[in-house]
């Protein structure tokens, strides 16, 4: 399962990376082309209301959805491993400290945060700060999750020897429980990065991306503004769909591959 | 006391075979055995791990799963085959007829249900028509049977010790008056003190329902205190089968005299005796007798001849060596 | 249940509560360093229009309580007066009305709406990923539980999409947006009643083809370990029957995670799925928080905001609540 979903990532970076070559993603902008066109085989996706040239909007949108999944995935995952590793390991007031704080943020639901802060700044928002803006919310669920697994080989029998030879409290936390935490960090990584990609989406499908670059989200909200359903105007919102949901499954396989990898004791074939 | 063997058969196993299918090959986890078990007798199973003596229970009780499957053989209850039973025929044997008590108690009861909850459910499962009242009547007797207040039926098995939680299925074991109770090692998972409690109370409700109990596990010393004949297993086969007395004081398997040589005593002082050789591989099993590249007697013809439970000079002792076979001069000795 | 667990919580729930609320008061003030229900306040009075008097009114109202010659503590304190009341202010951007009304109107919908869809999916996705683990279930439901995790991975507005060309644009079967057919008398008669299920199919369809995959996978993965453990093979010893197991050894057990998630589910069930709503024109609360970012309507989006919180912090305290009906174990730690 995770050869299929790697395989099927692998593919959309291609496009995203090699695609710029085979075309001109200026054409992502408005006016570029006569609007409200069928795919053509000048225009392969077709084109929307205000004249984009919808492949060029993929090519050029997909690395930006990428960029901004990837982003806000790996600070908020950095985030949680910082966090999670001092309040696992150090424990004490200081875990409970943390503990609190991330258990109470969690109740909080993500997506109307996100709105409210996104749509108080609506107007500045760029790629770089819509990564931001879903990174600062993505890295509870991390911290929670890391901050067990750190508690759980904190008493393995390898931690008790590292520190009866004398290891000091870093040297600890990166010969010993590093190491062995990697796959399950991998594993998370995968999650908070579709996480960070479905909660960006959400959040340009109503509108607060950035406005004038023409990532994957704006797209559908767009076509979704513009009545493109109603209006047969099925390749603007069919194909970015597509798109994201050969994302998503490719990311969600890769989690779950990556799942099964750190815990082969969980899984049985049933 | 009769003789055990004066009785009647309650259980034969004639050539029973319990195989299981692994990506390596085939594990014959149970070789062509041949068991009887007399009623009313209490009778012990031992073996090292991997002999094959909890597979036995659970072929016995036909819950062997995906990749196990009872490949050949028949077990006779009162003369009826139970592998040509069909599966809701089996089914109700269980219980009733035959009845186990597990190994570890600490999990083998429903987190989520109250102890008198579930047994009264299990006794609906198998006696339809029984009235609520009639059951609880029943579970209150069955509890002081096995010595427990009568209370305990409120409780979850979260708030049982132990001890306890052994008891509780002990009493289900027999609250339809099986005329078999198999025990898998009852008591390895308690403290001994507990131990001794729950053996006793095992063993004066066996007397009481006249039952017979077949009890598997790998103390020789528990055997000993309980047991009226004892079978020894090693690869899944049976060797040596024969009263407490004759295995404990003319042990003839070297497999067996091995084992009761390294029980340790008070009395003898010295160097254990261990049994040599690395452990059996049930997917590579040595051609001959099983037992033949660790045993100390071992003899030319055991590489390419696998011995048969042959008689010995006591009628009810049995051992399956090459030393005692016809031809062979080693069974005077 | 101790009297003292009981408060506890309670008082948690408060303390969320009123965090959430003070978050909605100085996150916009210190984020940007302006106020902006003030200025679009302001915007409003200069650009004048056909509600000249009413937002006049508006202006004097908001400055009597949270205007800039008043100390922020004071401001604070008018606010958290205020929410405490429920009193969510007026709509920015349809004034006369009252948040609270906005919000009311449109909870029943969202309410209605998810809570089906939310129960539809759970019950389908649970036993179907409980069959999927059981060893004696026909193959059918294992090899169902591949493409529904597929769907899963999709969000449930994407699926809405599709779901919406296809059922209703190209057979037509479904109404294509709305919570009811427009100029129809709302009232409890049974064609509307109809009426308003026929619209809710699509964006509930959309809802629960996505969750099931979710729901089954949990449970199955659930199932899996539960089927492994003693007390089933016991139950087996016992010669208790097939279903009886399954349903009373081992779904009973493996239940209780999805019961949590269940909880945080519907927890969630306010601004569950804005999108969807928004997708479908639905007159719930995702609609409503739509049109007001649009309309840059900040007292409605607080609102939505604080109400979400608020039945969160609820729906949560009820499941701690419950949890131990549940799970008797869970019962007896918390009498230590």
């Amino acid at each position: 399962m995770l050869g299929v979903g790697l395989l099927m990532l692998g593919a959309i970076l291609l496009f995203a990376l090699i695609g710029p070559v085979f075309v001109d993603t200026d054409m992502a902008q408005p006016l570029s082309a006569p609007p409200r066109l069928a795919p053509t085989s000048a225009h392969p996706f077709g084109t929307d209301d205000a004249g984009r040239d919808l492949l060029a909007v993929m090519v050029a949108g997909v690395p930006l959805t990428l960029r901004i999944g990837f982003l806000a995935g790996a600070v908020g995952l950095g985030i949680g491993v910082l966090l999670g590793f001092v309040s696992g390991y150090v424990g004490g007031k200081v875990d409970t400290v943390i503990r609190g704080t991330v258990d109470t943020l969690l109740t909080v639901p993500g997506l109307v945060v996100l709105i409210s802060i996104a749509s108080t700044i609506r107007e500045e928002i760029s790629v770089n700060l819509m990564a931001l803006v879903v990174a600062s919310l993505a890295w509870m669920w991390p911290t929670r999750t890391i901050r067990s697994q750190v508690l759980t080989l904190r008493e393995r029998a390898y931690v008790h020897m590292a520190k009866l030879n004398g290891l000091s409290t870093m040297e600890i936390i990166w010969k010993e429980l590093f190491p062995n935490l990697l796959p399950y960090l991998a594993a998370n990584l995968a999650g908070a990065v579709s996480w960070a990609v479905l909660a960006t989406i959400g959040l340009e499908a109503l509108g607060l991306g950035p406005q004038n670059e023409p990532t994957v989200g704006m797209t559908i909200y767009w076509s979704i503004t513009f009545s493109a359903l109603i209006r047969g105007m099925w390749w603007w919102w069919s194909i970015p769909i597509i798109f994201l949901a050969l994302l998503f499954v490719s990311l969600i396989m890769i989690a779950a591959g990556l799942d099964e990898l750190a815990n082969p004791k969980q899984r049985k074939a049933a | 006391m009769t003789a055990p063997s004066m009785r009647r058969a309650l259980l034969e196993t004639r050539g029973l075979e319990i195989q299981f299918d692994t990506r390596r090959g085939i594990a014959r986890a149970v070789n062509e055995l041949d068991l009887t078990l007399y009623e009313g007798e209490r009778f012990g199973l031992v073996g090292e791990s991997g002999s094959g003596k909890t597979t036995t229970l659970l072929g016995l009780l036909r819950l062997i799963e995906e990749p196990g499957r009872i490949a050949a053989g028949e077990i006779l209850l009162d003369g009826v085959d139970l592998l040509k039973l069909s599966d809701e025929a089996m089914r109700r044997v269980r219980l009733s007829r035959i009845a186990m008590v597990p190994q570890g108690a600490m999990n083998s009861l429903n987190p989520v249900i109250r102890i008198g909850d579930q047994m009264r459910l299990t006794i609906l499962e198998h006696e339809r028509d029984v009235k609520r009242d009639e059951a609880d009547d029943r579970i209150r007797e069955l509890l002081e049977m096995v010595g427990l207040l009568p209370t305990v039926a409120r409780l979850y098995p979260h708030e049982l010790s132990g001890g306890m939680k052994q008891r509780v299925c002990i009493a289900t074991a027999i609250c339809l008056g099986p005329q078999l109770i198999l025990a898998d090692e009852p008591t390895s998972a308690l403290d001994v003190v507990v131990q001794r409690q729950i053996m006793q109370t095992l063993r004066s409700l066996q007397e009481r329902i006249k039952a017979t109990v077949l009890l598997v596990g790998h103390d020789m010393g528990l055997m000993a205190q309980f047991v009226e004949r004892i079978g020894i297993m090693y690869g899944g086969k049976l060797v040596e089968v024969g009263t407490v007395e004759e295995i404990f004081r003319n042990p003839r398997h070297p497999y067996t005299q091995l084992l009761i040589s390294s029980i340790p005593s008070f009395e003898t002082r010295g160097t254990f005796k261990s049994i040599p050789g690395a452990g059996l591989s049930l997917l590579n099993p040595p051609g001959g007798c099983l037992f033949h590249p660790r045993c100390p007697d071992v003899m030319d013809e055991c590489a390419t001849r696998a011995p048969t439970l042959v008689q010995l000079q006591e009628d009810s002792h049995r051992a399956a060596c090459l030393l005692y076979e016809e031809g062979n001069h080693a069974g005077t000795t | 249940m101790r009297v003292g667990f009981i408060v506890r919580r309670v008082a948690v729930f408060f303390v969320i509560v009123w965090a959430a609320a003070s978050i909605n008061f100085f996150i916009p003030r210190i984020a940007t360093d302006r106020d902006p229900i003030r200025e679009k306040l302001g915007q409003l009075a200069a650009t004048g229009g056909l509600r000249q008097e009413g937002v006049e009114a508006m202006v004097a109202a908001y400055q009597a309580k949270f205007g800039l010659d008043k100390p922020l503590y004071v401001q604070y304190l008018n606010f958290l007066a205020d929410t405490a009341r429920l009193d969510l202010g007026y709509s920015l951007s349809n004034y006369p009305t009252r948040v609270g009304q906005m919000i009311g109107n449109a909870l029943p919908w969202t309410i209605g709406l998810l809570l089906v869809a939310t129960l539809i999916g759970f019950s389908a996705g649970t036993l179907l990923g409980a069959l999927a683990a059981w060893p004696r279930a026909p193959a059918l439901f294992r090899s169902a539980v591949f493409p529904l995790m597929t769907l899963s991975a999709i969000p449930p507005y994407l699926l809405g999409l599709v779901v919406l060309y296809f059922l209703g644009l190209q057979w037509k079967l479904f109404p294509l947006s709305g919570g009811y057919s427009a100029g129809t008398l709302v009232g409890f008669r049974l064609d509307f009643i109809l009426d308003v299920l026929h619209h809710s199919v699509l964006p509930a369809l959309a809802i629960v083809l996505q969750s099931v995959g979710f729901w089954a996978l949990g449970m199955r993965g659930m199932m899996v370990s539960t089927v492994g453990e003693d007390h089933i093979k016991l139950a087996q010893a016992n010669g208790l029957r097939q279903t009886t197991i399954f349903l009373r050894y081992a779904l009973r057990n493996a239940f209780l995670p999805q019961y949590t998630a269940l909880g945080l589910s519907l927890a969630f069930v306010v601004t569950g799925q804005v999108i969807v709503e928004v997708v479908f024109a639905y007159p719930g609360i995702g609609t409503l928080l739509f049109q007001a970012i649009q309309a840059s309507d900040y007292t409605v989006i607080n609102g939505v905001a604080f109400i979400t919180i608020l039945s969160i912090g609820l729906v949560t305290m009820v499941m701690d609540f419950t949890y131990p009906l549940l799970d008797p174990r869970i019962a007896h730690q918390r009498r230590d």
